[in-house]
This record gives C-alpha cells, structure tokens and sequence, in this order.
C-alpha cells in the first residue's frame, strides 16, 4: 500500500477516532456533526453554514464524483475539516474536474479517511454534539483532547462575520424581457448559491449586501423584498441582524432560509435553543400544516426556534419536522414575513419544497400591487 | 386519511410457479401483503398455483386457493368469494396481467370489484410501450430516439439523423421476430432491409442503442395525498444492454453527483404521478450516457418487482408492507417507520454502508443456452451483500455465491505469485470474456488486472464504469502486497485486508495455510468483525428492531 499520512479524529471527552490523510495536513478544531446525505459532498463543503464544524459523513464512500465547477455553493470552502469511511482515489463522472483530495488540498481544508462514521455518529447522537480537533501532527491522545477542549465551540460565537462578503454585489440583473421582476436583496449571512440561483431562474434582479448592512441602507436600494440568507453558528450570537430584521419587520417582504429563519424568530421575541445534534441531512420529513403535504427537505442547523416562545397571536407555525415535532416554518399574520428552517434551495437534497421562492414572489407581487 | 372501511374483503393474486425473471420475491412481498391486511382486519383472500410459497401457509390467508392463474379461474374465485377489492401490484407480471385480463372481460365490472394499488389504466399506461412513451414525452422526459421507415431511403435518413448503433425492431413479424442491432452502416443496409420485408406492413421502427450507457434504478412510493418518496437508488455495475436481473448491481447509487441524481428523482416523480400509479411502489429505470450525462427514462414497473425486494432488505424499509398500508388508505405520514417506531414512514432511507447484488447462474444445468448476457434474463438467483465498501460487499457477495468462489478468485492462473503472460489462444479467450457480458466476466476482470491491464482499457471493452473498475483494481493490487507479505503480515495490512472483504479462506489460500491458521493470526493482531446496524436511518435515531451485517473497521 502506498504510504498513508495518519490523520486522528480527537473528541473533547477523549474519543479517538485514528484515519488518513486525503486532504490538507496540519490541525484544526470545531464543533464536528454528522450529515446524513448520500449525495452532494460538494455542495455540502462548499456550503459556508458549516463555518465552525467539522463534517462526518455517514455515507461510506465519497469522493466517487470528484468536484466540478458548476455545483459550487459558494467562493471557497468554509469548514474546518472532512471526514468520512472512504475515500474513492478515483472520480468518475462526465463533469468531474478534479479530485475531492486536491481540491480539500488547494484550499486547505484537512480531509480524514478510515474513521469508522457510523460509531462516531452514534456517540454523537448519545453525547450530543461536540469539539473536536482532526490533526496530523501531535498525535498524541492526551494533548490532542486538551485542544478539542478549549476550542471555542459555537455557542455565543458570532461566525456570520466570518464567511459573510465586505462589499455588497449584484448576483443578476432584470431580464429586459421578463415581464415582471422583482428587485431582491439578499443579506448575505453566508448565503448558498443555489439560493440566489433560485431567485434568479425566477427573474428577480438580485443584491447581494454584507451581513452587518445596516436597515437604513437596505431600504436605500428600494427592494421588493428582503432574504435573510442561512448561516453559521449560534443565531443569538448575531444581535446586529436581529435588529436589522426588527427595524424592517412590516416594511417589505422578508424570507428567511435557516439562520434567517431563526433571526426572524428572534426578532420576533421568540428564543433558540441548540439541538442535541442537529439536523443535517437530505431526508427531513416536513409537514406543511396549511396543506397536509409532507415534504422531504434538505436540513443543516444546530439550533432551532423554540415553537413555545413563538407569539401566536402575531405568527402562525406552517411547518413542523415530522420526526421530532421541531419548528420547520412561521408566518407573521399581519406583515409580509415568513421564513422556513429547511433549505428550499435543497443543494444537496431534494428540490421539492422550491414552491416557498414562489411564495415570495407572491408576495412581492401583493405588496407591490398595493403601492402601485 | 385512516384505512378504508368500504372494502371488507380483498383478493390478492400471488406470481404463481418460480420461473426465470420471477422468483421468491413476489412470494415475500405478497406474504408481507397478506399479512399486513389481516393485521389490519382485512379478511383477505389469496389465489397462487405455487404451494411451495410461504404466502399458501393455511395462516397467511383467510382463504388460499391453489389454482392456476389464469383469468378464467380468477374469475370463478371472484364469483365465488364476491371481494370488494383486488389487489395484483404484489404478485409480479403475472398478477398484474391477469387483472388487466379480468379487467378487459368485464369481469370486475360485473362483480363490483375495485383495483386498489395501481388501477387499469395505470398498469396499462405504464406496461404499454407506446402509452409509456407517450406519457413520457408529455412530462418532457428524454427517450431514446426513434423513427419508423417505410424505404431504405428513409431508413437511411432516419439512421443518419439518430446515429450509431441503432436497433431495427420490425412491426408486425409473423412469429415475432425480434429486433437486431446495426453497429455500422454495412450492417444497417442488411437488416433495414430484412426487417422491412419480415414486416407484415412493411415498416420498421428504428431505435437509438443505449447499450453500454450507465443504468440506475430508482424504488418510489407514493400515497393517496400525493406523497411520493424515493427510497432507494441503485446503480448497475453492468450498463444497459444486460437484464436488470443478470446485473451486477450496487446500492446506493455510487457516480452520480447530487445534482444529477436530484434531476433522475424528479423525473421518477414526475413519472409515477402522470401514469397514475395512486398509491404503492414503482421501479423506474434509467440509462445516463457515460461522457454526456443525457439520461433517458428505459421503463417503469407499476407494482413491486424484483428490485423492490432487493431495496426493502437494502435499506430496511419494507416496500411491500407498506404498499399494502398504502392500498387501503393510509398514507406514509400515517404509517410509523419500522425499525425506528418513532419516526414516520414518509421519509427517505439514509443508509452507511454499501450493497452489492450479484446474480447466479446455473449454466452447467442448461448446456445448450447461450452464456452470453443478453437483455432477456437468465440468471436463477441471486446474492445480495452488504459491506462498509463497494469492495467489502462485492468480495462477501462472490463467497455467497455458493459457485466454490471465495472472492476473486482467478479464472486463468493457478499460480497467484507467478503472474506471467499467457498464450494468445487464453488472452483472446480473455478478451472475449471481457467484451460479451458473461456469468464469470468479474473474475476475469481479476485477471485481466493482474495481468497489468489497466482501468481506461477495460472501461473501454467492458462499458463498466471507472469507478467500479477501480476499486476492482484495489482488491487485486491488495491481492499482490497480500502475496508478497505471506503470513508475516503486518497489522494495517491484515486489516486493509479485511476491509476489502477478503476472507481468511483466501488469505489462506495465499499464504498455502489453514483458514484455522489464518483465523487465530488475525485474532491474536486483535482484527475482529463488527456488527453493524441496517436502520434506514445511518444512526440518525435509535433502531428498535434492526437487522445486522458483519465488517471489519480499523
């Protein structure tokens, strides 16, 4: 066998896991999860919502596809590690351009194979969620577990300023021909690609605008509507967007994806709550509680919004996770405000619940005919 | 929506004597069926001529006929027991063609019988080939193409326009003469012109070949409220051209990115809610080109099939169980997910290992057939092997074969450490094994390895994927470290070796020991099975009744 760099999987209550190098060597920390999709790697470590975690797939093989450009969710990747049973040396796949190793490598995020992911998730999914250092240096229990230890974690830490853009951009502009568009700002928490593809698809000239864009000039740009982006991290640690959404609560269309989800509810006087381990998979069954239908959602959130904390007499729940009875959506009764904790966008996962984009535009439409 | 109450009595058509192409998979799914509605208080009646069938146990049923099943006799047992109901998307082919047989003659009409599963127009849409295609164009999904000739000159223009190789099917042939397949244009001036003058009517209809494309399949389900779920993908190591049945397949599908594969769920959907399967499980097939990535939908089996029994066990969702909830009303949020009891079933499995199917063959019990795999089906049965890799699975899955193969055991050399080239008469043999699909082409792709071969040629000969060819290649060149190293084996190698499936029979073998031998050095290196947990759910919740697979991890 060719010569394997060992690379150690170190939990903060001791655990070792002991695998391989396919990625970029050296040490790094976070808080690590398991995601259970069986397809979508790329999306999955391009997706900046992971800022801060260190992602253990419980699928056993990856890398069989390689990386190609078109399935980016965003600049760069934004983990902090990879991890996963085994990695495929080979890619196979019409649009492959590269390795899964070399691309990890190029950017260097550290890639972990040999760890047994099915032990590690069910530890994660008894101990709850926990830091971690992944290193192919120091190999040593003792002094590793220290580290995973005072890593800083995720709670109270406000990671959005850390993956979201400095300067605002313009993702597209209105089609000449497109009969009506709407003008869009999305407030990049750490925003996923496909999210602004989606509005795109739908003719909506779309602004990208940082995370910390003040109300005010959001209003500057005179937008139809509003999108709060997904993101990392703990949502209470993020105070600057929650009062950013309290100061344009009622004053235009908002969505809320994820993270913007969860700010909505905190503007909202609701509070959150960190989850044992999280959601992060492609196979979350949710109910729409306005139709009955069940969707399977792609999902990826450590925190949730507590349902109970929710005023019901200014937000209606729309949507509930059928395997733990969590808070999927809400819909404030009087303002244009909803906002979902799946990803419409799926990427990776199934594309099924695409419908919520249309909704917004529904209601940039209403508002729009009102003030025509 | 609770169960339905307007229906008392259902009948069930079982898939009749075992056959090539219908075996013990309609008789679990039926058993499963019959037992879920008597749980349910269904007073359910059963009609299979096979009394070796679990299902003819005098408990399964209220009432078991033993008859054939034809539409004549069905029709006497409807008259007889007067069901409500008529449930046929659990016996295979042959049920769902005598209730589209019962249909046509009147009989349900006459005796108030209503189909539940997949209704009439349904199967019909589904199992018709220009209705199918029809359907398919209307929900804009890919075929692959195809026009009818009347002349050679329209052949020709015809040929020009869909490109090479092409499939000349005849209309109306007395005896039925089947299609041939043209490579070139010297072959297609030939048999464009046979099959318009076999052709009653003069016409023949040409197709675009996807032999050699990559296949996958995809098990869907769908209920009365329109939920659909996907609940396994499964990808042929062997592409199109061989019989889903004669494949050697693999779950979950392997080189598809999520984008693709979010693309084939949506046409599955799409394609169960236009031929109007209302509730159960359907089996799409797909063929995607390998260097475009066009995928074309091939066919789709409006009831369970054999390929839902290989996705219950692969993923631990019972398909037919559940089927059979679905047909008298419930819907999947309705229905609790088996194993997990917490959980719903309306979700999709999240599996953590890898399955492999692998077909088995009787040949030296029928040696005038043609060994050569074709797309009619010849395998009698089959393995299925789950391991924590592609490599892991396929290596327990040939020693299940029960074929005195132990993994990938060579098929030309008698010496594994002495590799050496051998005469042109065995490299053209090889060759040809490689090049037509055939029982035994895994072990000579061992071979053609280690005889230096290298994965872009025999990608190239066999239409294998890359993929698979490589990780193919890793338990050979894991084989030669194997040899070289012999029983002084180091730990991680010894490890790496049980983590490719190898067992120790064929360590021994290697290392000209006792598989006893073997056995006590790994136990003394502290090298010992697992067992893991089949969930549906990759550990996501905790599995109350579960299932359990061997494999080793470092």
């Amino acid at each position: 066998m060719e010569k394997r760099i060992p690379a150690w999987l170190v939990l903060e209550d001791a655990t070792v896991f002991k695998g391989w190098s396919f990625g970029a060597e050296g040490q790094r920390t976070g808080e690590v999860v398991f995601n259970t999709s069986m397809t979508g790697y790329q999306e999955i470590i391009t997706d900046p919502s992971y800022k801060g975690q260190i992602v253990a797939m419980t699928y056993t093989l990856m890398g069989n596809y390689g990386i190609n450009k078109d399935d980016m969710e965003s600049r760069r990747p934004f983990l902090e590690g990879f991890v996963v049973k085994e990695y495929s040396k080979v890619a196979s796949n019409w649009r492959s351009e590269k390795s899964l190793g070399a691309y990890l490598k190029e950017h260097g995020i550290m890639g972990v194979e040999g760890i047994d992911t099915r032990t590690l998730t069910l530890h994660i999914r008894q101990a709850g969620a926990m830091k971690a250092v992944i290193s192919t240096t120091d190999l040593d229990e003792k002094i590793l577990a220290d580290k995973a230890g005072n890593a800083r974690g995720l709670v109270g830490v406000d990671l959005v300023r850390e993956v979201t853009i400095d300067k605002a951009y313009v993702w597209s502009r209105a089609a000449v021909k497109a009969k009506k568009h709407f003008k869009v700002v999305v407030l990049d928490c750490g925003v996923k690609y496909t999210i602004l593809r989606e509005l795109m698809r739908r003719h909506c000239a779309v602004t990208v605008v940082p995370a910390h864009t003040p109300a005010q000039d959001i209003l500057a740009l005179k937008p139809d509507g509003l999108l709060l982006s997904n993101g990392p991290g703990d949502p209470a640690a993020v105070g600057y967007v929650v009062e950013t959404v309290r100061q344009l609560m009622g004053k235009l269309p908002i969505f809320g994806i994820c993270l913007g989800h969860q700010m909505i509810g905190l503007a909202l006087g609701a509070k959150t709550f960190k989850l044992k381990f999280g959601h992060h998979g492609a196979n979350h069954p949710v109910k729409d509680l306005r139709s009955g239908k069940v969707y399977i959602t792609s999902q990826n959130h450590g925190f949730n919004v507590q349902a109970e904390t929710l005023n019901s007499r200014k937000v209606q729940s729309t949507h509930v996770n059928l395997n733990d009875g969590t808070l999927e959506g809400l819909r404030h009764k009087k303002f244009p405000l909803f906002s979902v904790q799946f990803h419409p966008e799926a990427a990776p996962g199934p594309r099924e619940s695409e419908y919520l984009f249309d909704e917004f535009l529904q209601m940039m439409q209403r508002r729009k005919g009102k003030h025509a | 929506m609770p169960k339905r109450t307007d229906i008392k009595k259902i009948l069930i058509i079982g898939a009749g004597p075992i056959v090539i192409g219908q075996a013990c998979e309609f008789d679990y799914s039926g058993t499963q069926a019959c037992k879920v509605l008597k749980q349910e208080g269904y007073d359910v009646v059963l009609v299979n001529s096979n009394p070796a069938t679990i299902m003819t146990d005098p408990q399964t049923a209220r009432r078991t006929y033993i008859e054939p099943i034809t539409v004549e006799m069905v029709e006497k047992i409807i008259a007889r027991e007067r069901p409500d109901a008529l449930l046929p998307t659990l016996g295979g082919q042959t049920a769902l063609n005598t209730a589209v047989g019962l249909a046509e003659r009147g009989v349900l009409k006459r005796y108030g019988v209503e189909v539940i599963g997949a209704n009439i127009k349904a199967i019909k849409k589904g199992e018709d080939r220009s209705l199918f295609k029809a359907a398919m164009r209307k929900i804009g999904l890919d075929l692959p193409r195809s026009d009818k000739a009347y002349t050679l000159a329209q052949a020709y223009t015809v040929a020009e326009r869909i490109g090479f190789p092409l499939i000349i099917r005849p209309s109306f042939t007395l005896g039925g003469t089947g299609g041939s397949v043209a490579y070139n244009q010297e072959e297609f001036k030939r048999l464009a012109k046979i099959g318009i003058e076999s052709s009653m009517i003069g016409e023949i209809l040409i197709e675009e070949s996807v032999a050699g494309w990559k296949e996958f399949e995809l098990e869907v389900m769908r209920d009365t409220k329109d939920n659909v779920v996907i609940i396994c993908s499964i990808e042929n190591l062997d592409p199109m051209g061989v019989h889903t049945g004669d494949s050697i397949t693999v779950a979950p599908a392997q080189t598809l990115t999520d984008r693709e594969y979010q693309r084939m769920r949506d046409a599955a959907i799409a394609c169960i809610r236009e031929i109007g399967v209302e509730t159960g499980g359907s089996n799409i097939q797909f063929a995607v080109h390998p260097e475009t990535g066009r995928m074309v939908v091939i066919e789709m089996n409006p009831r369970v099939s054999r390929s839902s029994a290989l996705a219950s066990k692969a993923t631990g969702f019972p398909i037919a169980k559940i089927a059979a909830k679905l047909a008298v009303g419930y819907t999947l949020d309705e229905i609790s997910n088996d194993i997990t009891r917490e959980t719903p079933a309306c979700f999709e499995p999240a599996i953590d290992y890898c399955v492999v199917k692998i077909p088995r063959f009787t040949f030296e019990k029928f040696p005038q057939a043609d060994q050569t795999l074709t797309v009619s089906m010849k395998s009698v049965g089959e393995v299925m092997a789950i391991g924590r890799t592609f490599k892991e699975a396929l290596q327990k899955g040939l020693r299940s074969l029960e074929i005195k193969h132990y993994g990938f055991d060579s098929m030309i050399f008698t010496d594994l450490a002495d590799i050496r080239p051998p005469d042109q008469a065995t490299m053209d043999m090889l060759h040809q094994k490689l090049r037509l699909p055939n029982a035994d082409r895994l072990l000579y792709l061992g071979d053609a390895f280690r005889l230096g071969m290298d994965v872009d040629t025999l990608h190239q000969m066999t239409g294998i994927d890359r993929w698979f060819l490589f990780h193919i290649k890793e338990i050979i060149d894991l084989e030669k470290e194997l040899l070289v190293s012999g029983a002084a084996v180091s730990r991680e190698l010894l490890t790496s070796a049980k983590e490719y499936g190898y067992s120790d029979r064929q360590l021994a073998k290697f290392w000209g020991k006792k598989e006893e031998d073997v056995c006590a050095l790994r136990r003394s290196l502290g090298i010992i099975p697992h067992f893991k947990l089949v969930d549906t759910c990759a550990a996501e919740f905790q599995a109350r009744t579960p299932y359990y697979y061997s494999t080793y991890e470092q």
